[in-house]
Order: C-alpha cells, then sequence, then structure tokens
C-alpha cells in the first residue's frame, strides 16, 4: 500500500463511510436541534437582561453582573460537568439534551448581555432625549428608539460569539447527547477507523460555514449610516 | 405670585451640578405668542434653564409652569406635559434608524393613540409646513444638516405644543443652511407659537425677538426688547458679551 492509500483508508474509508454516514446525519439534526435552541432562548435571555439593565437599579444590576461575569470566566464544560453530574444528587436529573441547552444558552445569555449592554450604552443621550421630549415613556423610548439601534450594531459582534457558543454543542459527546462529535466518536470506536471524525468535522464545516457567511451578510446589511 | 395669563412662569428655579450652581434663582415669565430669546456666554446656564422647562433636568429648587400646570409637583404627568412642550436641540437627534415621517409619527402613535393613518397624515402636514414634503421616505442620513433641523422642527410642531423650547438649534449647521431653519422658525412666530430661543443668531434675535434675555453665571442679568438689549445694555456684563460678539 502507497501512503495515499494508507490515508484515504485511514480518514476516507468508503465500507465506513456507508456504514455511518446515516448517524453522522442523525448527529447533524441534533446538532441543529440544539444550536437553534440556544441561540433562541440564549439571545432572547441576553437582551432581556440588557433591557432590565437599563433601568440602572443597583441591586438588580449587581446580580446581572455578577450572573454576567460568572458564565463568561467558567469554562461551558465545567458548568456541564456539575450540572449533569451534580444535581441530580440533589434530585434533580435533567436529560443530556436539557443540560447542554441550559448552560450553553446561560453562557450566550451573559456574552449577548454584555454586547447588548454596550449597544445600548453607545446610543447618545440625545436619542433619549428626543424620544422623552415628545411625551414618550422610558419603556416605549427602550423600545422604540434606543434597542432597535442598539441591536443593529452589535449584529457583528453577536453573530462570531453565538457561532462559538453553539459551537460547543460537540460538548454533548462529554455526556451523551447524540449530536455529531458524539455519533462520530461512536463510530470511530466501533469502526477503529478516524473515518467517523472526518465525517464529523465536514459535517460541522457544511452546518457553520452558511451561518458564518450569513453572519458576514446581516454585517453589511446593517452597516446603515448613522448621522 | 404666578402669573395666570403666562405661558411660562418661572420662578426662583436653582439647580446645582455638584458643587456648581448653575442655576441661581431664576425668575421669568413668557407670555402666550411671545418669543423669548435668552442669549449669553457659554456655561452661563441658560441651556440648563431650557432643559429644566421640560425636566430633562431637575431642578433642585422653584417654580416652572406651563399653561397653568406645576411641572415640578410629582403629581403632574410630565409625559402628557411633554407633549405640549417642543424641544428642538442642538444636534437635532432624529432617530436615525426610521424615516422622516416615521420619526414624526412615533411619538403621535405611541404617546397620543393615533391610528397609523391619522398620525400619517398629521406627519405629513408637518414635514409640509417645513418644506420637506418630499422627505418623508428619506432616512435621517440622506439628509442635509438644515433639512434635520427642520424635521426635527417638524417632529415636535406635529404634537402640537403650546410652547416650543430651542436649544441653539443653528449652532451645529453651516452659514449657509441656517437661513432655511430660522425661516421655518419665522413661520411658527407668525402663526402664533410661544417659543423660547437659546441662541447666538444676534440678527434673528434683533429681528424677531419679543423681548431678548441675558444670561451670565446662572442669572439673568436683564432682559427687555431687542433694541434695548442690543441698542442700549444697561449691563456692563452684558456689554462687554455683545462686545466680544462683534454684535
Amino acid at each position: 500500500m502507497d501512503s495515499s492509500t494508507i490515508f484515504l483508508d485511514a480518514f476516507l474509508n468508503p465500507a465506513v463511510i456507508d456504514r455511518y454516514l446515516p448517524d453522522i446525519l442523525k448527529g447533524m439534526v441534533v446538532t441543529v436541534e440544539v444550536a437553534l435552541a440556544v441561540v433562541a432562548t440564549g439571545i432572547a435571555l441576553g437582551l432581556a437582561l440588557a433591557a432590565l439593565r437599563s433601568f440602572r437599579v443597583r441591586a438588580v444590576n449587581a446580580a446581572i453582573v455578577l450572573f454576567v461575569d460568572v458564565f463568561r470566566a467558567l469554562p461551558p464544560l465545567v458548568v456541564i460537568l456539575i450540572v449533569y453530574f451534580g444535581l441530580p444528587s440533589v434530585g434533580i436529573t435533567l436529560s443530556g439534551f436539557a443540560v447542554l441547552w441550559l448552560v450553553l444558552s446561560l453562557v450566550l445569555a451573559a456574552f449577548a448581555e454584555e454586547i447588548f449592554w454596550s449597544g445600548i450604552l453607545s446610543i447618545r443621550k440625545g436619542q433619549w432625549e428626543a424620544a422623552r421630549s415628545t411625551g414618550l415613556t422610558f419603556v416605549q423610548t427602550l423600545v422604540w428608539v434606543i434597542l432597535p439601534q442598539a441591536v443593529r450594531m452589535t449584529v457583528p459582534p453577536l453573530t462570531n460569539r453565538t457561532i462559538a457558543i453553539t459551537k460547543n454543542s460537540a460538548l454533548g459527546a462529554v455526556i451523551g447527547v447524540p449530536e455529531i462529535l458524539m455519533q462520530a466518536q461512536t463510530a470511530q470506536s466501533f469502526s477503529g477507523n478516524a473515518t467517523p471524525l472526518l465525517l464529523g468535522a465536514i459535517a460541522y464545516i457544511v452546518l457553520f460555514v452558511p451561518v458564518v457567511a450569513l453572519g458576514r451578510w446581516l454585517e453589511t446589511r446593517f452597516a446603515w449610516g448613522r448621522s | 405670585m404666578p402669573d395666570s395669563a403666562a405661558m411660562l412662569d418661572v420662578a426662583g428655579l436653582r439647580k446645582r451640578f455638584g458643587t456648581l450652581e448653575v442655576l441661581r434663582g431664576i425668575d421669568l415669565t413668557v407670555r402666550p405668542q411671545e418669543l423669548v430669546f435668552v442669549i449669553g456666554p457659554s456655561g452661563s446656564g441658560k441651556s440648563t434653564l431650557l432643559r429644566c422647562c421640560n425636566r430633562l433636568e431637575e431642578p433642585d429648587e422653584g417654580s416652572i409652569r406651563v399653561d397653568g400646570v406645576e411641572l415640578l409637583d410629582p403629581r403632574t404627568d410630565i409625559n402628557a406635559m411633554r407633549r405640549q412642550i417642543g424641544m428642538v436641540f442642538q444636534s437635532f437627534n432624529l432617530y436615525p434608524h426610521m424615516t422622516v415621517l416615521a420619526n414624526i409619527t412615533l411619538a403621535l402613535r405611541k404617546s397620543l393613540g393615533k391610528s397609523r393613518a391619522e398620525a400619517r397624515d398629521i406627519g405629513e402636514a408637518a414635514l409640509a409646513r417645513v418644506g420637506l414634503a418630499d422627505k418623508a421616505g428619506a432616512y435621517p442620513a440622506q439628509l442635509s444638516g438644515g433639512q434635520q433641523q427642520r424635521a426635527a422642527i417638524a417632529r415636535a410642531v406635529a404634537l402640537e405644543p403650546k410652547i416650543m423650547l430651542f436649544d441653539e438649534p443653528t449652532s451645529a449647521l453651516d452659514p449657509e443652511l441656517v437661513g432655511s431653519v430660522l425661516a421655518v422658525m419665522r413661520e411658527l412666530r407668525g402663526a402664533g407659537m410661544t417659543m423660547v430661543v437659546v441662541s447666538h443668531e444676534m440678527r434673528f434675535a434683533r429681528e424677531a425677538a419679543d423681548r431678548v434675555v441675558f444670561m451670565d453665571a446662572g442669572a439673568i442679568v436683564e432682559e427687555g426688547p431687542p433694541e434695548q438689549i442690543f441698542g442700549a445694555p444697561r449691563h456692563a456684563r452684558t456689554r462687554s458679551f455683545l462686545a466680544d460678539f462683534g454684535g
């Protein structure tokens, strides 16, 4: 066997592909489910926290900052392990999927809150004053004038951060969530061949390259002239 | 005693920023349909005075009555009062993410509860009034500074305020754009709008103001008709300010 045959046999073995591709595809479905759930709850919670923070209630804001700092500091894997293996001993048992969704949502919410908050802070005071001077309430001003501008400005950093965090769905492999990496690892150990791992990598590329491209498109779409 | 005929009646107004007292007991009365010009060196407190008059700044002491309603009374619905007090800012402060028409209709719909169609009609009429009928669908960034400021005036006028406050409305404009904004202000005055204007446009003050108020160091130094303030100022501080100004 020459070296190219050895390589193909190790990473692109047709028999292994044939046998395990369906498992990888199932894994892709699970990864997409985790990713969508995490993006929806994580960004919604992050935006809600940033909006809450703009009321500037001292105790509330201290709690938000604490939450954000803790979840930005902790490696997501540590939190996943604590929740998955720790909570059952206090009588709460969550599925691996639920733990993965919950933890990654909290992590994304923490980062998203910081991004939205810096967006809110970057809106000039005059925007608040103009809206309030026409009789709009604080909440109306926040909803109709401040947040739409803040959110637009945060699309690029938020997209990057969201991609980085949803990729952590691979951590589900550690707690038995049958997503791409879990399927690939299992297939690799059954087949004794690295082909499923390469298939897993390709699956991530297929899923995330369009998201990265979408992020780039959103960036240009939302880069509108500010006066 | 508050002057019951006054549109705006400020009495004993004091405001401190930390240890700096920026308003040291201001008394000012503006009658309906009057155009009062407030001039003075920067830091004299004239903008702060204006911003207190719709409570963008919270005064520490005193009384501000607008059409007889005490603004500083905690029972006063400040949002309802602000709809009756139009404010125009030096930096326009249009909402950049909305069209010019949407800038105007936002408060009409969300604060006054007008229907979309009704708000649109009012908004278009306001834009026509400031000469921007063809710019309803434009975004603020597509307008010149003068057009932006006229749109901002339309946003305030659309709410049919009882009084309008102008905070250096032409200071951020290139000289050739000032005229169009002053023309709109002149039209408003002609239509009987009560106006308080903080500005350095001395020529406009001379021509259009009913009364000129000169402020310095947080107090009103003197006030009177423009001929008196510009022609024969009584106080040395007024004279030196106007001399520095070349006015």
